[in-house]
C-alpha cells in the first residue's frame, strides 16, 4: 500500500505546474476567457510539444499509456490555474470514446492528430430536456443504405465551438430514456446540416448547441457498435468524472491557500483577521474538506481499474463531496475575503465558478447521491 | 500510487479472520456485555492476543510489537471491527506504554512493560482535573520531592475505569515557574498508595466507568518518573497523538454503520423497509461517503507513519473527523431505534419487549457524546490545526 506517486507522474506534476506558474497567471488567463474561442490555440500547441495530449493513449497510437493516476496528477495542476484550454473535451471524452470504442481505423487517423494537436474534439450528449440523464436522448440516427442520417439538437457541448469533429449521441432504437439503442457518431464539425451556435459559460469556457438537419456519414463513422453507445460512454464518464474531481481538488487547494495567505495578512481591529478564533475553526474546516475529497479521489483513482458497482458507488460517492465540499470551500473562500471576495476582479470568484461548471457537470450533487443510494440500498 | 492487496496481505487477512473467529466466542462477548464480569473478560481476551503475540501492533518489534507493516495494521483493525469486536483499553496498550518505552529508562521497560503487554496490570489515566480540562497544562495536582519520593497531593477526574486499575499514570505539576507547559513531571503512581481515593461519576449513560481520584499526600517513590522531572509535557504530548489516532475509530464506525442498516433494513415503517425511505437513504449515505473518505485519510495517515513519519497534528484531524462520525452512526441508530431509544437497561427479553437493541443504541448515544469532549476536545483540536497546519 503506498501513496506515492511514480517518478513520471511526478515529472508530468511538475511539468503541468511550472507551465500554469510560468504561463498562466490570472491576468493572463481573464485575456484568454475574453477572446473568441475561450482557450488558446496557441497553449494547445504547447500542450502537444509537452507530450500531454498524448498521455491517456496507447503507445500503440503515439501515446503514453497513462493511467487513472496521470491524468490525475494532471488536472489537478489544470485546476490550479483554472486553465480553459480542452483537455477534457477533446483529449479524455472524445479521445477517450475513441480509445475505448472506435474502430482501428478510427483510432489510427484520429488519434495521432489530437496528440500532435491537430484535432480538436467534442462530446455531444446533453439535449435541453435531458438535465443529468445522459441517456435522454432524441436526437436520432437513422440508418440509410450504407449512410446513417442525423436530426435532431445538442446543447451545452463542451468545446462545440471550436471542435474539428464531434462524436454525437444518438437514438437509433428503443425509447426516449433507454441504455440500449444510444449510437455514437463521428460528424465532422464542418458537415452539411451542422450548424453551431456558440455562447460562454460563467467559467469562461464557450460551448455551443448543435442542430443536425439530415446529416449524413457513412455507417463506418459509428463509434463502437449501433446501439451499443452506452456501454462505450458510461466507462468514459466515469473516468471523466474523476478528472474533474481531480481538478476540483486543484481548485480547492487554491481557494485555501490563498485565503489562509489573506486572513494572514488582511488587518481590522489592528491584528491580523486570521488571528480571530472564529475564523481560524472555519478554515480548519475547509482543510479537512479538503482532505476528505483528496481521500476520496485517491480511492476513486485506485478503484477506477474495476467497473463493477465498487467502482460506480465510489466515483458517485466522490462527485458528492466534491459538490458539497467544494460549495463550502468556495463560500468560505468568498465570505473570508470579504467585499473582495465579490469582485470580478479577484480571482476567487473565478475558482468559485469553474467549480460550480465542475459541480454540473455530469451530474450534480443530488444526482450522483441517488445513484449512489440505488447501487448501495435498492434490495 | 496503489492500495490492492498483495496475495501475502490477503494470506494474512485469513489468518486474522480464523483467529478472531476462534478465539473470540459468544461466551466471552457475553461476559464482556456484563458489568459484573468485564473486568475479567477484559483481560481473558487481552491474554489470548497477548499469547497469539498481537496485543500491541503499534508498538515497535524489539519491546513486543508485531513488527507488521502499515497495511497489516489497516488490515487487523478492519477485521477487528468487522468481527464486532472492541479494541483493547487503550490506558496501558496505547497509551503509557508508548511513552515507557521512548521515554522510560531500561528498569522503568523491565518493570512495567511485561505488565502492559500480559494485562496483568490494569492501567488508567491522570491528566484531566476538575479545573482543568481542554487547557490540560494548567493542572495543579503538585509533586513535591522528599528525598527518594514525590509527595503528591491533588486531584484527577473523568478517570476511566480507576475503580479496576492497578496503576495511574499521572501529570503533576513540580515546578510553577516559566510556562505552564514547563514544571510539569511524569509520574507512575500505585492505585493502592495510601492517600488514593476513588469516587466514582455516574455518566449521562447511567454507567458507572468514570471517576474522580483523590490524591492526598500519597508517596511516590523517585524511580517512577518517567524522563527527567519538568519535561512531563513533552512526552504527554507524544501520548495524546497517539491516543487521537485511536480515537477516531473508523473501522468500527463502519462497522457500526453497517449494523445500523441492517437495523433500518428489517424495521418496518408504513408497511415498508425503514432502508428504501429516500430521506433515511440521504442520511445514511452522508454517513457513509464521508467515512468511505475518512477511511482512506486514515489509510495515508498511517502510510505517513510507516514512511517514518509521527503522527502530528493529521491525528487531530483524525480525532475530529472520526469522532464527528461516530456521533452521526450513533443518533442514525437512534432515529432507527424510534420509541424504544427510550427503554432502560431491564430483564425482559427481546421476545417479551418487542425489541434488541434501542437500549444499547442510547446508551452508545449517550456516552458518546464525550468523543468529542475527551482526549482534547474537537475545538482544541481544530485551534492545533490552525496553529501546526495552517500557520495561523
Amino acid at each position: 500500500m503506498n501513496f506515492e506517486f511514480t517518478e513520471e507522474q511526478g515529472m508530468l506534476r511538475d511539468s503541468v505546474a511550472r507551465f500554469v506558474q510560468d504561463s498562466y497567471d490570472f491576468d493572463t488567463r481573464c485575456k484568454i476567457a475574453a477572446s473568441d474561442e475561450g482557450m488558446s490555440r496557441e497553449n494547445w500547441q504547447t500542450f502537444a510539444e509537452l507530450g500531454w495530449l498524448s498521455v491517456p493513449f496507447a503507445e500503440a497510437h503515439g501515446g503514453f499509456g497513462g493511467g487513472p493516476v496521470d491524468t490525475m496528477v494532471m488536472m489537478e495542476e489544470f485546476g490550479k490555474g483554472i486553465v480553459l484550454e480542452p483537455y477534457l473535451a477533446t483529449v479524455l471524452l472524445f479521445g477517450g470514446l475513441l480509445q475505448r470504442g472506435g474502430s482501428v481505423e478510427q483510432q489510427a487517423e484520429l488519434i495521432p492528430r489530437i496528440i500532435e494537436g491537430s484535432c480538436l474534439g467534442a462530446f455531444a450528449y446533453l439535449e435541453r430536456q435531458s438535465r443529468h440523464a445522459i441517456t435522454d436522448i432524441k436526437t436520432t440516427a437513422a440508418v440509410q443504405g450504407d449512410q446513417l442520417v442525423l436530426n435532431g439538437e445538442k446543447v451545452v457541448v463542451f468545446n462545440g465551438a471550436s471542435a474539428d469533429q464531434l462524436i454525437v449521441a444518438a437514438r437509433s432504437s428503443g425509447e426516449q430514456s433507454d441504455e440500449d439503442g444510444i449510437t455514437l457518431v463521428l460528424v465532422p464539425a464542418d458537415a452539411a446540416g451542422v450548424e453551431r451556435t456558440a455562447y460562454r459559460m460563467m467559467d469562461g469556457q464557450v460551448v455551443a448547441n448543435i442542430t443536425f438537419t439530415d446529416v449524413r456519414v457513412p455507417v463506418a463513422d459509428i463509434v463502437g457498435e449501433a446501439g451499443e453507445g452506452y456501454a462505450v460512454m458510461s466507462p468514459v464518464i466515469t473516468r471523466a468524472n474523476v478528472a474533474l474531481a481531480a481538478e476540483a481538488l486543484g481548485i480547492m487547494g487554491q481557494l485555501n491557500a490563498k485565503t489562509l495567505e489573506y486572513t494572514k495578512t488582511r488587518k481590522q481591529f489592528d491584528v491580523p483577521i486570521g488571528s480571530f478564533q472564529a475564523l481560524q475553526h472555519r478554515m480548519v474546516d475547509t482543510f479537512m474538506a479538503y482532505e476528505q475529497v483528496k481521500s476520496l479521489l485517491y480511492r476513486a483513482v485506485c478503484e477506477l481499474d474495476g467497473e463493477g458497482d465498487a467502482t460506480a458507488a465510489c466515483v458517485h460517492a466522490l462527485k458528492v463531496l466534491v459538490d458539497r465540499n467544494g460549495k463550502k470551500i468556495f463560500g468560505e473562500a468568498i465570505q473570508l475575503h470579504g467585499g473582495m471576495g465579490i469582485t470580478d476582479e479577484l480571482d476567487i470568484g473565478h475558482y468559485a465558478k469553474r467549480l460550480m461548471m465542475i459541480n454540473t457537470t455530469f451530474g450534480n450533487g443530488d444526482y450522483h447521491q441517488a445513484k449512489f443510494n440505488e447501487l448501495r440500498y435498492s434490495a | 500510487m496503489d492500495t490492492s492487496f498483495a496475495p501475502e496481505d490477503l494470506a494474512f487477512r485469513d489468518e486474522v479472520r480464523a483467529f478472531f473467529a476462534e478465539a473470540y466466542d459468544s461466551e466471552l462477548q457475553a461476559r464482556l456485555n456484563n458489568l459484573e464480569t468485564f473486568k475479567e473478560a477484559v483481560i481473558d481476551w487481552q491474554k489470548r492476543l497477548y499469547k497469539k503475540g498481537w496485543i500491541a501492533p503499534g508498538w515497535p518489534k524489539e519491546y513486543g510489537g508485531t513488527g507488521w507493516n502499515a497495511t497489516q495494521k489497516f488490515i487487523y483493525e478492519t477485521e477487528r471491527s468487522a468481527a464486532g469486536i472492541r479494541d483493547v483499553i487503550p490506558f496501558g496498550l496505547n497509551m503509557v506504554g508508548p511513552v515507557i518505552y521512548a521515554f522510560g529508562n531500561e528498569e522503568q521497560k523491565a518493570r512495567f512493560l511485561p505488565g502492559i503487554l500480559q494485562s496483568d496490570d490494569w492501567w488508567c489515566q491522570g491528566y484531566s482535573e476538575p479545573g482543568a480540562g481542554s487547557d490540560l497544562a494548567s493542572l495543579k495536582t503538585r509533586a513535591v520531592r522528599e528525598g527518594d519520593e514525590y509527595v503528591v497531593t491533588g486531584a484527577k477526574i473523568w478517570t476511566s475505569y480507576a475503580q479496576y486499575a492497578d496503576w495511574i499514570f499521572c501529570l503533576v505539576r513540580t515546578s510553577n515557574e516559566g510556562k505552564k507547559q514547563n514544571g510539569i513531571s511524569f509520574l507512575l503512581i500505585d492505585m493502592k498508595s495510601p492517600g488514593i481515593k476513588v469516587n466514582p461519576i455516574v455518566s449521562i449513560d447511567n454507567h458507572h466507568s468514570l471517576n474522580e481520584v483523590e490524591f492526598n499526600e500519597v508517596r511516590v517513590p523517585v524511580a517512577n518518573l518517567i524522563g527527567e522531572q519538568d519535561k512531563g509535557w513533552t512526552y504527554a504530548k507524544a501520548l495524546l497523538a497517539h491516543e487521537r489516532t485511536a480515537i477516531a475509530g473508523v473501522a468500527d464506525s463502519k462497522r457500526s454503520l453497517a449494523e445500523t442498516r441492517a437495523f433500518a433494513e428489517r424495521e418496518v415503517n408504513g408497511g415498508k423497509s425503514l432502508l428504501s425511505d429516500p430521506l433515511f437513504q440521504k442520511r445514511l449515505s452522508d454517513i457513509e461517503i464521508e467515512l468511505m473518505a475518512l477511511e482512506f485519510t486514515e489509510l495515508r495517515v498511517l502510510a505517513t507513519v510507516a514512511a517514518g513519519g509521527a503522527p502530528g497534528a493529521e491525528s487531530s484531524m483524525l480525532k475530529i473527523k472520526g469522532t464527528e462520525m461516530q456521533q452521526a452512526v450513533q443518533e442514525l441508530r437512534m432515529e432507527v431505534a424510534a420509541y424504544y431509544q427510550g427503554v432502560l437497561p431491564n430483564d425482559l427479553t427481546p421476545e417479551q419487549l418487542g425489541h434488541d437493541f434501542g437500549s444499547q443504541a442510547r446508551q452508545t448515544y449517550m456516552y458518546g457524546r464525550a468523543s468529542t469532549i475527551y482526549g482534547g476536545s474537537n475545538e482544541v483540536q481544530k485551534n492545533i490545526i490552525a496553529k501546526a497546519v495552517l500557520g495561523l
